[in-house]
């Protein structure tokens, strides 16, 4: 029985639960047990908690056994290190908070944790999720559960490994730029980045305020959608958070999609992309043509600016966010500062890592006097006239589809050493998060046994029709089952 | 050659919310240190501002009350700079586009005139946490519990000429905020703090010096000494020829000089932009109106009325108006005895000098306005003369009852018949012959001085019971009687 349960979806593993055929104790060892053999190599988890969570698991079958339980009672369930999770450590995969255990649960963490779920661990990342690979983490590169020789993709790499390797059957991740949707694209794993303001960042360790969204890495889109409703809603801890309504978004998944416009964007299919994506992603497309879509050439002419606007930007508010990381109340605190200044600066160098120095630096001269006006400002009516685009394109489609990333995932080292290199990983995702719109990436195809994700985006607030074609789509196709060879390896 | 002085003024002024405007947390005065600090005040990694709303009403108030047009789309900013008592590594600030902007304020002046000055902008921020060097040796120790408390900073246009037109403003600034209730405004606690930017030039030039600003300033009387202290030392340097530098100055009141503390060679460049963990803030024709609707009277429209209904002169309008507990106990009082100008000169007079004594604040005055009004329906029936009058006051004052029995006690009743007037008068002339002759030698002009000393006499007599108005004819008669 329990080969079946690793790199089952949650909503398989619930079913299961909620029918008794496994308990939730089973569930959650069997998964430690699938962590602790194969993490050291993957390197996906950064903590391992599994003395809480047998604890949990023993609480939600003694829970169901007494007949009232909550929604997801003894469900497993994995959260990035950026979530803030009370009295465990959250350290954003940095030295600069390797020691540090917030006293609270991020929103987001605390939602799940009242529908039941049991947190077994939290996953590698960039650090301060400031990446593309999962490399520039402080406990060292995640590797891909398809081939560990290849990165992940990231930040929320550690999310999408696990994921893809049955460490658990989802887990929560951020997307800045793309973090969700591109490693969940290289790991073959489904990925949803709400709409800017749909979840609350409350807890969530910030890198770019006013690009920040956290969400689902699951195996399916119904499993996304799953999640989405326990996470989604105004927070009043979060003022960014929108007051509307969220409706069930496991409901409708399967209505049809006929005669749903979807735009495909001139310039996500040019020379960025590469060939044996560009095949899979057309076809993928085809399907949902033959499902009943309408395809409809569109243009995102600033497709491109959105890297120079995306990385003014996300760095000048991240010099802000980090400037709290002093060694003054929490985090890394050099020894024996000889003055103030001292404490900032070795604390700053020793606790951030080279890509985070790098950003801060960016970011920092971005908004200083005199360059202000030709970055940051400048930056901000890009970022304008790119929703404008956006705006545009959705008076004639209701949907956008595209690749989630250029290429399948690359080897380990091969853009880590070239920041512009890497920061081209985010082509297709980036001006997503600069117009604040929902994005999914969904398994698309193999090239070379290495998964392609298919990108949907869809209106502010409209993951209802991004999660509808996307579930349609898995309903065509079976490449969300695929299993990495690592699942498969274990079976006993 | 004779200078002038050109002052502009930002003044912080601490809301009066019960919290802090972007956490939960308490703002009041004197808990525990970081006791009132949370994982917000604290900058925790992930925590995020909320906007407490009565922040932004006070704002509104006091832009409504100063006169001056509100931001109708005003958004926060993050001014970036590093120090151990700013949690987050920035203020939390509004700098491209505040709440509250341009006005006009007119000044009262002690004369009675008006000085008007150009508000130039108030906008809202985060106060930051204080360091303390002095608790343990070798170390600085970090109290947050001042960290977020909501400020409003208040920026003239440098249109002062004088250290007591400043003054003035900060009063009536400060008579504002009380009045609106939305300061405490107690200046020992930090409630209103200034910053003055001060420039001199050849008197009569229109062209400004360079200016110095002297950072936190927190007494009206500091103000004044500053100002005065950096006027000179302004002089000083241009008439030797010297250069005034941009710089931020210390006040030091124990030596009354200004001090350097850093100079714009090394200023924080402090890299603004839109904060963006908070929504822009928006407010419509609606909002305003119900602000304005729940204004109390402003000490400006209070002066006004003062002068109108009550025919008080301007100064002593602005001197009531200007505090509330004042103009309120004034106006209890007035409501008691219908004697509106006797009231205002024993309230500006002998009930603030006592106040001012015994240091002693108006609304715990042992003296109520019940009290007084007893005291000046006396005075003004001529039961008691003004001298008289004192000395109840002081018995009033000293808990002895009220006016009457107090009159009643010291035996203090005005000595108004005539009978009893006559017989003082007659024992004076006949106990002081040769001054009787003087007098009655003098010519007419000489003679009205000389008449004071007999009006001593009497009035020594009988302990000042004489009713002066009705002795005066009296004493004149009989000293010209016998001519």
């Amino acid at each position: 029985m329990m080969q079946n349960v690793i790199g089952a979806s949650a909503k398989t593993q619930l079913s299961l639960l909620d029918r008794g055929e496994i308990s939730a104790v089973e569930l959650v060892t069997e998964h430690l047990q699938h962590i602790r053999r194969h993490n050291s190599v993957l390197n996906a988890v950064t903590e391992i908690l599994d003395e809480s969570a047998l604890a949990a698991a023993r609480a939600a079958d003694a829970q169901r056994a007494s007949g009232e339980h909550k929604p997801l009672a003894g469900l497993p369930l994995l959260h990035k290190d950026n979530f803030c999770t009370r009295n465990i450590t959250t350290s954003c995969a940095s030295k600069m908070l390797a020691d540090f255990k917030p006293p609270y649960d991020a929103t987001v963490v605390s939602h799940l944790h009242t529908a039941g779920t049991v947190t077994l661990g939290k996953c590698n990342m960039d650090e301060f999720a400031m990446g593309s690979s999962t490399e520039s983490s402080f406990y060292g590169p995640c590797k891909n559960p398809w081939d560990v020789t290849r990165v992940p993709g990231g930040s929320s790499g550690g999310s999408a490994a696990a994921v893809a390797a049955g460490f658990a059957p989802w887990a929560t991740g951020t997307d800045t730029g793309g973090s969700i949707r591109q490693p969940a694209s290289l790991c073959g794993v489904t990925g949803l980045k709400p709409t800017y303001g749909r979840v609350s960042r409350y807890g969530i360790v910030a890198f770019a305020s006013s690009l920040d969204q956290a969400g689902p890495i699951a195996r399916s889109v119904e499993d996304c959608a799953m999640m989405l409703n326990h996470i989604a809603g105004e927070d009043p801890l979060d003022a960014t958070t929108a007051a509307i309504d969220c409706p069930d978004f496991t409901h409708g998944l399967s209505d049809d999609i006929n005669g749903l416009r979807i735009g495909l964007p001139r310039q996500y299919f040019g020379s960025d992309l590469d060939p044996a994506v560009a095949v899979l992603v057309h076809a993928a497309i085809a399907e949902l043509e033959a499902a009943g879509a309408i395809l409809v050439d569109i243009d995102l002419p600033l497709t491109h600016d959105a890297i120079a606007t995306y990385y003014v930007i996300a760095p000048a508010e991240a010099s802000a966010n980090l400037a709290r990381y002093d060694g003054v109340r929490f985090g890394h605190r050099c020894a024996d500062p000889a003055d103030l200044q001292d404490l900032y600066q070795r604390s700053r160098s020793e606790g951030f890592g080279e890509e985070v120095q790098r950003r801060i630096l960016v970011g920092t001269y971005a908004l200083s006097a005199g360059s202000y006006e030709a970055y940051f400002k400048k930056a901000q009516q890009v970022r304008r006239l790119i929703r404008a685009d956006f705006d545009r394109a959705f008076e004639s489609v209701d949907l956008i589809a595209g690749p989630a990333a250029p290429s399948v995932a690359f080897t380990l080292g091969a853009k880590n050493q070239d920041p512009l290199t890497m920061y081209m990983e985010d082509v297709f995702t980036l001006s997503v998060n600069l117009a604040g719109l929902p994005g999914l990436s969904l398994p698309a195809g193999f090239t070379e046994k290495l998964p392609v994700g298919l990108q949907l985006i869809g209106r502010a607030f409209d993951e209802a029709t991004v999660l509808r074609a996307g579930h349609r789509y898995q309903m065509m196709t079976d490449w969300h089952q695929h299993r990495a060879p690592m699942i498969s390896g274990v079976s006993s | 050659m004779s200078y002038e002085m050109v002052i502009g003024l930002e003044v912080h002024l601490q809301l009066a919310t019960a919290s802090k405007i972007f956490s939960g947390s308490s703002t009041a005065f004197g808990a525990e240190p970081n006791a009132q600090a949370n994982a917000v005040d604290m900058g925790m990694p992930g925590m995020l501002p909320v906007l407490n709303a009565q922040a932004i009403r006070f704002a509104v108030m006091f832009g409504l009350g100063i006169g001056a047009k509100i931001g109708r789309h005003s958004v926060f900013d993050r001014k970036n700079y590093f120090y151990p008592d700013l949690p987050k590594g920035y203020q939390i600030s509004q700098f491209f586009e505040p709440i509250v902007a341009e006005g006009m304020f007119d000044v009262p002046m002690p004369d009675g005139s008006l000085w008007p000055i150009r508000i130039t902008r108030a906008h809202l921020e985060e106060d930051a946490g204080k360091s303390v060097h002095d608790l343990f040796p070798g170390a600085t120790a970090i109290d947050l519990n001042r960290a977020g408390t909501p400020l409003l900073e208040i920026v003239t246009e440098p249109d002062f000429r004088t250290a007591e037109q400043a003054v003035c403003y900060l009063k009536a600034l400060h008579a504002l905020a009380i009045a609106l209730e939305i300061s405490d405004g107690n200046m020992a606690e930090g409630s209103m703090r200034c910053d003055v930017n001060l420039s001199v030039r050849p008197a009569g030039s229109d062209i400004l010096g360079t200016r110095t600003e002297i950072k936190n300033v927190n007494s009206f009387r500091f103000v004044e000494r500053a100002i005065a202290v950096e006027f000179e030392r302004q002089i000083d340097i241009l008439e030797d020829g010297g250069e005034i530098i941009q710089e931020t100055r210390l006040y030091d009141a124990e030596r009354n000089e200004t001090r350097s503390m850093r100079s714009k060679e090394v200023a924080n460049d402090y890299r603004y932009f839109p904060e963006p963990d908070l929504l822009p803030i928006v407010i419509d024709d609606q909002y305003i109106e119900s602000v304005r609707a729940s204004l109390p009277e402003l000490p400006a429209d209070k002066r006004r009325r003062f002068i109108k209904d009550f025919q008080l002169g301007d100064y002593d309008a602005a001197q009531l108006a200007n505090d509330r507990s004042t103009a309120d106990f004034f106006e209890a009082t007035v409501a008691l005895c219908q004697e509106p100008k006797l009231t205002a000169n024993w309230v500006l007079g002998d009930l603030s000098a006592a106040l001012n004594r015994d240091e002693c604040n108006i609304a715990g005055s042992p003296v109520t306005p019940e009290l007084l009004a007893g005291l000046i329906r006396r005075l003004a029936d001529n039961t008691l003369s003004s001298k008289l009058a004192k000395q109840v006051f002081e018995g009033l004052w000293a808990g002895e009852g009220d006016t009457d029995s107090i009159i009643e006690q010291r035996g203090l009743k005005q000595v108004s018949d005539s009978g009893s007037l006559e017989a003082l008068v007659d024992a004076v002339i006949a106990q002081n012959p040769d001054q009787v002759a003087q007098y009655r030698a003098a010519d007419p002009d000489k003679r009205k001085k000389l008449s004071g000393f007999f009006v001593g006499q009497i009035m020594k007599a009988s302990q000042g019971q004489a009713n002066p108005q009705l002795l005066n004819p009296i004493l004149m008669a009989k000293l010209a009687s016998d001519d």
